[in-house]
């Protein structure tokens, strides 16, 4: 089976899998594992420069904007004045229209804060931006965020770095059945099997940051969670036997002696 | 130039003197700052980058220069 294009806002993607760059050792490992990723997106976030120290390496002098996608965060942002105040200086560094929003309402399990989210997505929506929306995995909320013009849906496995894996499977699929938009898992992965899972459910892709850049070998988790992807999407396309509670024998009892 | 001349604005949170009449564009040439790698807040303003060497600082000035760090 042939598989479509990922596609978000119009622009075509060759790797479903989104790599954030956050809590690396240095820029130079993050680098490294976003290659070894084949990710052609990456997440980044917007802050102070440091005023002090003029030479310090910046993000950009290693990770090209002009050969992958910077994806914008909100990452902090705990109301929607934040959040677009963020997104109007990310897009003034370099014209990035294509955002991730993230509000949080609660420091401790980095929940999103739906309503600011909605709020948010609304309002960034009309000033141009396409907003990828880190959000709760409700139905009823996912539904409403693509109403309010989102461009991709991005509902939690588990808290954000938690490492516990996709926690509400059913939800993930009532939400994949509802949406045509691209559906992403961002925040929980933990390992290389959760992402096939994520993308077994039929999601269109997964964006890990906290598993790869604090595995032991973030370069070769990095390669782990590419592979991971492209094998559950493989396995999501070509149609998995129903589930049997009893055996099936896979020889045929013909010819026995 | 006598200090007392001298006027105090804030960047990123900072406190720091400037001579009156100091453009935007002087200040961000002074820290030495990679004009293609920011954005710039002038008192919760975005300024047009293209426009800094217009502006010309005053007293009580907030200034803040982001830049894309790493981020999940």
């Amino acid at each position: 089976m042939i598989d479509k294009r990922f596609k978000i806002a119009n622009k075509i993607f060759k790797s479903r899998l989104i790599v954030g760059t956050g809590k690396y050792k240095s820029f130079s490992e993050c680098a490294k594992a976003i290659k070894t990723s084949g990710a052609d997106i990456v997440t980044v976030a917007v802050r102070r420069v440091n005023i002090s120290n003029k030479n310090k390496a910046r993000l950009m002098d290693y990770i090209d904007p002009k050969k992958i996608t910077y994806l914008p965060n909100t990452a902090g942002c705990f109301t929607a004045e934040d959040a677009i105040r963020t997104l109007r200086l990310a897009r003034e560094i370099g014209g990035w229209k294509l955002v991730k929003l993230e509000v949080l309402g609660d420091k401790r399990n980095l929940f999103p804060e739906m309503i600011e989210t909605l709020r948010s997505t609304e309002l960034l929506t009309k000033e141009g931006f396409k907003v990828m929306v880190y959000c709760n995995d409700d139905p009823l909320m996912a539904k409403r965020l693509e109403n309010a013009g989102a461009v991709a849906i991005m509902p939690l496995a588990a808290p954000i770095g938690s490492g516990l894996g996709i926690q509400n499977k059913v939800n993930i699929k009532i939400i994949r059945k509802q949406t045509k938009l691209p559906l992403i898992i961002d925040a929980g992965i933990g390992q290389a099997s959760d992402a096939s899972i994520a993308m077994e459910l039929g999601c269109d892709g997964v964006l890990i940051n906290t598993a790869i850049a604090k595995a032991k070998n973030p370069s070769q988790m990095a390669e782990a969670m590419k592979l991971a992807v492209i094998s559950g999407r493989k396995s999501y396309l070509s149609g998995r036997i129903n589930p049997n509670l009893f055996g099936s024998a896979s020889t045929t009892n013909k010819g026995i002696i | 130039m006598n200090i007392k001349n001298k006027i105090k604005i804030t960047v990123n949170g900072k406190q720091m003197q400037i001579i009156p009449k100091f453009t935007l564009k002087s200040l961000i040439t002074k820290l030495k700052m990679p004009l293609n790698k920011i954005a710039i807040e002038l008192n919760k303003k975005i300024i047009d980058k293209n426009r800094i060497s217009e502006i010309r600082l005053k007293k009580g000035d907030k200034i803040e220069i982001v830049h894309f760090i790493g981020g999940g």
